[in-house]
């Protein structure tokens, strides 16, 4: 495998039971690139994102992370995971742990790190989200955005390679959706490798090297922001576009 | 009865902090504001009102005075056999509770049988089962393994195995392993349906960066899920001081055997019987009302 790409994807298929979750998806992600993933609901955009951390296993099809095979006999796949941070729709903090120590944990337990490294880092990465101040407090006294961003701490903490995003922002409250943003915004300019579902259009616009555009488990169209906006190729491309960009 | 293994029942998940528990008293305590005097439950008051007045009648009355002095030699092994029995049925339910759970068919298959075995089987029998049955099949397989490890030429290891006969393993110690064995299902069902009701989420979240299934469970599903059933493990605690008494079958000196003793040799079975019904009844009552309160404690800082 070129070393350039740090995610590899060929004929991915997923099914559950009659459902063709992803029909045949192949995929490479060069190093530092931001890929936006766009399709309506059920397209399998959730799927594939599962499918490169391993939370899902494919049905067929091959997977490499940084030139290790996800199937692989001897891979150990939580250290793969380590090297791949995952932010979810719905945050998934850890709420009997305070926000330093959901940040903290796994770099203890999987990192092997010093309580005080950890903590040290925790807090760089908390002050990268903006909101040090909160280290303290627990994930229900947070507003959605501040849980969002110290889920994105929380991954961050781990030094990973790879940063995945389920729809980061589409359970916030529109007022919370900018600051989280605009934390992924920064990331993609310090040329962290990202693959993002979301439909927010302006991040896309301002951050992504590539849209790809699912429907029914296939990839339909890749390109540019610009090409993907002014000059769908596909129908179906089209459609969607004037769908969601009208509201 | 037969529940499919983890993440299948996610219905399953929302009933959790209610976990129905075996015959937990108090359960039916609540104060009705606005009720008035309707609204106080009633029942309580009598059911210490009664503890209280047989408390006078044991302190009055001479014949209850000296009932109550002889039962009372036996709480003390009620409450060790109840304690050390439930430490085990803790331990034995957390691994039960794990293993219905795993995704392994083999270790998921022995954690249901146990578990439904155990539930297909009156109590009373079990505790038969389990001290004359159980127990020296057990004896037999130790002293099996010991004949085979001395085979391996460790004499000095194989040779405790060897020796063990079933005449010496006292009758308290298998009371308290058939308790332990019995409560161990009803609490493995507790811990699974407070490990079914953490959302998928936080296991996915866990594993994402990159804890192993066990330290994901240590350190993120079980701190979330114990809390969650911590009433429930309670209610089991008092059913399980109520259940000690059925080890009387086994001739185990507890209150329960003392009593029935008692009254068999002075024919006083008001004064046996009365007394030792008021006696559990001052121990579930407290402990009852210790779970309420941890409950409701629980609650405020959810
Ligand atoms: N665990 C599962 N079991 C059964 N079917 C599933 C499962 N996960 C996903 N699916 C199905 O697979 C298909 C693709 O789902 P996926 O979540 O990947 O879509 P998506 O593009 O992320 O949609 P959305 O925009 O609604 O999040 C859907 O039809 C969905 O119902
Ligand atoms: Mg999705």
């Amino acid at each position: 495998m070129p070393e350039r790409d740090i995610i590899v994807i060929k004929d991915l298929y997923k099914y559950f039971g009659d459902v063709k979750a992803l029909n045949g998806v192949s995929l490479t992600v060069e190093r530092g690139k931001v890929v936006v993933i766009i399709g309506p609901s059920g397209s399998g955009k959730s799927t594939l994102l599962r499918c490169i951390n391993h939370l899902e296993v494919p049905t067929s099809g091959e997977i490499w992370i940084d030139g290790e095979h996800l199937h692989g006999k001897h891979r150990d796949i939580n250290a793969i995971r380590a090297e791949i941070g995952m932010v979810f729709q719905l945050f998934n903090l850890f709420p009997h742990l305070s926000v330093l120590e959901n940040v903290t944990l796994a770099q203890r337990i999987v990192r092997k790190r010093s309580p005080e490294e950890a903590e040290r880092i925790a807090m760089q990465q908390l002050e990268r989200v903006g909101i040090p101040e909160k280290a303290h407090a627990y994930p229900s006294q947070l507003s959605g955005g501040q849980q969002q961003r110290v889920a994105i701490a929380r991954a961050l903490a781990m030094n990973p390679k790879i940063m995945l995003f389920d729809e980061p922002t589409s359970a916030l409250d529109p007022e919370m959706i900018k600051e989280v943003l605009d934390v992924m915004l920064d990331l993609a300019r310090e040329g962290m490798t990202m693959v993002v579902v979301t439909h927010e259009m302006g991040f896309a616009r301002a951050a992504a090297d590539e849209i790809i555009f699912m429907d029914e488990g296939v990839i339909v169209e890749r390109a540019t922001p610009e090409e993907l906006y002014n000059n769908p190729k596909e129908e179906r491309t089209k459609l969607f576009l004037s769908q969601i960009l009208h509201h | 009865m037969i529940d499919t293994p983890s993440g299948q029942t996610p219905e399953v998940a929302s009933l959790t902090p209610e976990v129905p528990s075996e015959a937990a008293p108090l359960e039916s305590l609540k104060i009705e504001k606005g009720r008035g005097l309707a609204g106080l439950p009633w029942w309580l008051f009598a059911l210490v009102l009664i503890s209280v007045w047989v408390g006078f009648v044991i302190y009055l009355d001479s014949d209850y005075r000296e009932a109550f002095t002889f039962i009372k030699s036996g709480i003390r092994l009620t409450i060790t056999i109840s304690l050390s029995a439930y430490a085990v049925a803790l331990v034995i339910g957390l691994l039960a509770g794990l293993g219905r759970i795993s995704s392994n068919v083999v270790i998921n298959n022995v954690a249901t049988f146990y578990v439904e075995f155990v539930r297909g089987i009156p109590m009373l029998v079990l505790i038969f089962f389990v001290a004359l049955v159980g127990v020296p099949i057990v004896v037999e397989g130790l002293n099996a393994l010991g004949v085979w490890i001395e085979g391996l030429g460790l004499g000095p290891i194989a040779e405790p195995l060897v020796a063990l006969q079933n005449q010496s393993v006292p009758m308290t110690l298998r009371a308290m392993i058939a308790l332990a064995v019995t409560y161990g299902a009803f609490l493995a069902e507790i811990f699974r349906a407070g490990i079914q009701s953490i959302e998928r989420g936080q296991m996915e979240a866990a594993r994402s960066l990159g804890m192993s299934y066990a330290q994901a469970m240590r350190y993120v599903i079980l701190p979330q899920a114990i809390r969650n059933v911590l009433p429930a493990l309670g209610n089991d605690f008092v059913a399980m001081v109520k259940d000690s008494s059925l080890v009387s079958v086994l001739a185990v000196r507890d209150i329960t055997q003392i009593a029935r003793l008692y009254a068999g040799r002075t024919f006083r079975f008001r004064e046996a019987y009365v007394t030792l019904s008021v006696m559990y009844l001052t121990m579930t009552i407290i402990l009852s009302f210790l779970v309420r309160l941890l409950e409701r404690r629980l609650r405020r800082h959810a």
